[in-house]
């Protein structure tokens, strides 16, 4: 081991890849943190892929996100889109302020990096709360809930399928006692609904094996996807906490440099990058 | 310590038992860049919510919020993860195997929309 390093320092003068000197400018630390970083964006490629495969497969009877995901704290309208961005908007905060932090390590300034590093721990617990809430809504479905067929087809009332009304597909008003098929047709022919009623019992909200809204694996691709991303954000969260307490016992401005926020950092900005795809592929197209 | 590394050059030894030299360029510029990224970051979220309850046709929002989801990551990645301002050689080593990933999008969905029309015509 001493005469590894005796030979590395020799040669730490010779051309970049000789050894001694790191050929990319960065710490080892820092440089694993990335290739770590990029094996994960693997895995979430592939879940999101797998999502985008069978969502293509199922095209026809895939729900429409706007009718599922359309709760806001206190107000009781149909607000698709409106939490949800709420949550983006506070997970790039917390982007900010951890970037913010590193930015306080560069400068040797240790009260900074603290204060910005508690205001993100205080937005990653703001988003896993966000996320907790939005899976307790899906879990627990519209009062109303839905039918399922002795085929296993879901069928939809009028008054949970909102995009219908807005999107110009129904000028006529739909009427109550309507029913929505699974590819978000209106039936509105009194017999064909009596038929349906009588070969179906009642679903409410969302679980891995039946959801109201539609397709199960709608459900099954939306709790394993923002499951593992809530995951990720949980750990970053506590990862950030080990950090900040280090921070405020003086670890780093004892050791001189503050590498450690920027490698928990990187991190903390590929949960961010992680939701930036989730928003655009569950709720946005 | 190694005492015939470069002194000019300002940067930190890890410590540990690597003891590497890390060479850091503190630029006083870096807060408003943040900021600057910040408020892209918001406007382009605010303007997709926003074109979500437009009449646009739905395979147009989808190419639409595709090349806003790729801005948004270009500048998660190359700002807030300072990937712009690494190496060449790093950059190339962290984003060249997401041509895979291109590949894999292209094959599942293929197959994906295959299964979905012989339903259509066989079920």
């Amino acid at each position: 081991m001493a005469a590894e390093a005796t030979l590395n320092n020799e040669n730490s003068n010779s051309k970049a890849w000789g050894g001694g000197v790191s050929p990319f400018g960065i710490s080892w630390g820092k440089m694993m943190m990335w290739f770590f970083l990029v094996s994960d964006a693997f895995t979430f490629s592939s879940l999101i892929i797998a999502y985008g495969a069978f969502r293509h497969r199922h095209a026809q009877v895939w729900p429409t996100a706007n009718d599922v995901f359309t709760h806001f704290p206190f107000v009781h309208d149909h607000l698709p889109l409106a939490y949800v961005g709420l949550m983006t908007f506070i997970l790039i905060m917390s982007s900010v302020t951890m970037v913010l932090a590193v930015d306080a390590g560069h400068r040797r300034d240790n009260r900074s990096v603290a204060i910005w590093m508690g205001l993100t721990i205080i937005g990653g617990f703001m988003f896993v709360g966000s996320q907790a809430w939005e899976w307790y809504n899906f879990i627990t479905g519209t009062p109303k809930g839905a039918l399922i067929t002795n085929m296993g087809e879901f069928y939809r009332f009028p008054e949970n399928a909102p995009s219908l009304h807005e999107g110009g597909h129904a000028h006529t008003a739909i009427p109550d006692w309507a029913l929505i098929s699974p590819d978000h047709k209106v039936i509105s022919d009194k017999a064909e609904v009596e038929r349906i009623k009588s070969i179906s019992k009642p679903i409410k909200g969302a679980n891995l094996v039946n959801n109201e809204y539609g397709h199960p694996l709608f459900a099954d691709f939306f709790f394993f996807i923002t499951g593992f991303h809530g995951f990720h954000v949980f750990s970053g969260v506590v990862i950030n906490l080990i950090i900040f307490f280090n921070v405020l016992s003086g670890v780093y401005s004892r050791r001189g440099h503050y590498e450690h926020i920027e490698k928990t950092g990187l991190y903390w900005h590929f949960v961010d990058l992680v939701w930036v795809f989730v928003f655009t592929f569950f709720y946005l197209v | 310590m190694s005492e015939h590394h470069n002194h000019e050059m300002h940067g930190y030894y890890t410590g540990d038992i690597h003891n590497q030299f890390v060479p850091e360029h503190y630029d006083p510029k870096n807060r408003s860049v943040i900021w600057k990224t910040f408020w892209i970051l918001l406007f382009i979220t605010i303007g997709e919510v926003a074109i979500a309850f437009t009449s646009l046709s739905k395979e147009l929002l989808m190419v639409i919020f595709i090349v806003l989801t790729i801005v948004k990551a270009y500048f998660i990645v190359a700002f807030f993860m300072h990937l712009k301002h690494e190496k060449l050689s790093l950059a190339y080593c962290i984003l060249l195997p997401f041509i895979l990933i291109v590949y894999l999008i292209a094959m599942s969905l293929t197959e994906a929309n295959y299964l979905n029309v012989w339903d259509l015509i066989f079920k």
